[in-house]
């Protein structure tokens, strides 16, 4: 598989566009639930911190087994006939990603001085106020945690195979792709599909990086 | 004169064990009121319940003669200003970070630069406006706070040891300035410190807390030359 083979760009767009979902998604998720973590006192917290941070580990075939299951046509959610769609491996990758910004989002916000936290409230913030500082504050751990969640999704091809099927123009991304070239014994294309891969990757991580680091000498 | 803030009846309780027990202590308006005590002995407590941002376990705090409850915690706290041990500044331009609390009030632009400009200037850190805060020195780190505190012209100003960890000269320094700033603004103020000379310096009225109770309130001179009982003077190495 050549890189003028439209596939490719196919290929590489879906890879970019459900991971890319995913990580946002996963922002969502984790950006206010991490705060909450990080800043609540109740009971269970530790227990959630554990669970969290368990998350962080899963491996990607479990959770595409998990949600297999779940949207498999007999399943609780076949209905939805999502199984073999972009959106299944939406749903498995922010599976996936939602506890790694969950985890390093409570990290980040827990490290810093919880006097912070005072000083804000008796400068006149209100609560909502506080948190954002709070984020401003902690912004380079934050773009940390986002990096993670998108690293850890846009290199996973086990929980995007089981749900995704692989599929021709459907449901192939980068890493289920070099997976089929390489079954097929065409190392070639493996190897340039895995080159791209790692090159959107780096690009992304660069771009994030110069961000994060334009911040830490400010 | 009337009292700006009153505290009745206040028990603050840490990990279930009472660390503040105060009968009755008012703040006069404009008056400059300095809380001494040894470490451990209530002080921080006392001030954070002022400023409620550490609820009691009992008590009332009254504000303009009026019960501090009939209003929210945040309107209560955009009438006071706060400054801490440490600066704990943002990590942003010395100007950002003075203008944070105008920020949270919504006031408009024009205002908060006309504002953070004047407190710059009266605090002598105009020239470090555009500088990140990461790389202040202790003691101009802890003049952008004061100016951060005043610029939010509160009724209300709560010190806690605000200089206790900068070294004699410049404490000597900022407390000068402190000084003339307060008198020139008449703003009621509370002033945690464990040194009695600071206390003397700055206050009109001096409360001794030890072990969470109020043993004595008077004129500095007063309370020093004429502690109120062996405890009392231990403290005040009489």
């Amino acid at each position: 598989m050549s890189f003028a083979n439209p596939d490719v760009w196919e290929i590489t767009l879906l890879s970019l566009k459900v991971s890319g979902l995913a990580t946002a998604i996963s922002l969502l998720i984790g950006l206010p639930v991490g705060t909450g973590l990080a800043l609540g006192r109740f009971p269970g917290r530790n227990f959630l911190l554990s669970l969290v941070n368990t998350g962080m580990a899963l491996p990607p075939v479990v959770v595409g087994l998990a949600v297999a299951m779940a949207l498999w046509r007999s399943g609780p959610l076949g209905d939805l006939h999502l199984i073999y769609t972009p959106t299944a491996i939406v749903i498995a990758q922010t599976i996936i990603a939602a506890p790694v910004v969950t985890g390093l989002t409570s990290a980040a916000l827990q490290q810093l001085d919880p006097r912070l936290r005072l000083q804000l409230y008796g400068l006149g913030a209100s609560r909502a106020q506080m948190v954002l500082a709070l984020w401003r504050q902690a912004r380079l751990p934050l773009l940390a945690a986002l990096m993670a969640g998108f690293g850890s999704v846009i290199s996973e091809v086990g929980a995007s195979m089981m749900v995704g099927g692989n599929i021709r123009h459907q449901t192939r991304v980068l890493t289920t792709a070099i997976v089929l070239q390489t079954n097929m014994g065409e190392f070639g294309g493996a190897i340039a599909l895995g080159i791209l891969l790692l090159v959107i990757t780096f690009l992304i991580n660069f771009t994030l990086t110069w961000i994060q680091q334009r911040g830490a000498r400010r | 004169m009337s009292a700006l803030l009153e505290v009745r009846d206040l028990r603050v309780l840490r990990d279930r064990r009472p660390v503040l027990e105060i009968e009755r202590l008012a703040v006069e308006s404009g008056e400059v009121l300095a809380v001494v005590g040894p470490n451990g002995a209530g002080k921080s407590s006392l001030l954070l319940a002022a400023a409620r941002l550490l609820k009691p376990e009992r008590g009332e705090i009254r504000f303009g003669g009026q019960p501090a409850d009939a209003m929210s915690d945040l309107d209560y706290r955009r009438r006071i200003g706060l400054v801490l041990q440490e600066p704990l500044l943002l990590d942003t331009s010395v100007f950002e970070n003075v203008a944070a609390g105008l920020h949270f009030r919504h006031l408009p632009k024009e205002e908060i630069t006309r504002r953070v400009g004047v407190w710059l200037e009266r605090l002598g850190i105009e020239a470090l406006r555009q500088r990140p805060a990461a790389r202040l020195s202790g003691g101009e780190a802890q003049r952008v706070s004061l100016a951060r505190a005043f610029a939010l012209q509160p009724q209300l100003l709560l010190l806690d040891e605000p200089f206790s960890s900068l070294d004699a000269p410049t404490r000597l320094r900022l407390l000068d300035d402190l000084h003339a700033l307060l008198a020139e603004t008449s703003t009621t103020t509370v002033f945690i410190t464990h040194d009695l000379k600071e206390a003397g310096r700055i206050a009109r009225r001096v409360a001794v807390l030890l072990d969470g109770r109020l043993r004595q309130v008077g004129a500095p001179e007063q309370v020093f030359s004429a502690p109120a009982d062996e405890d009392v003077a231990a403290f005040l190495g009489k």
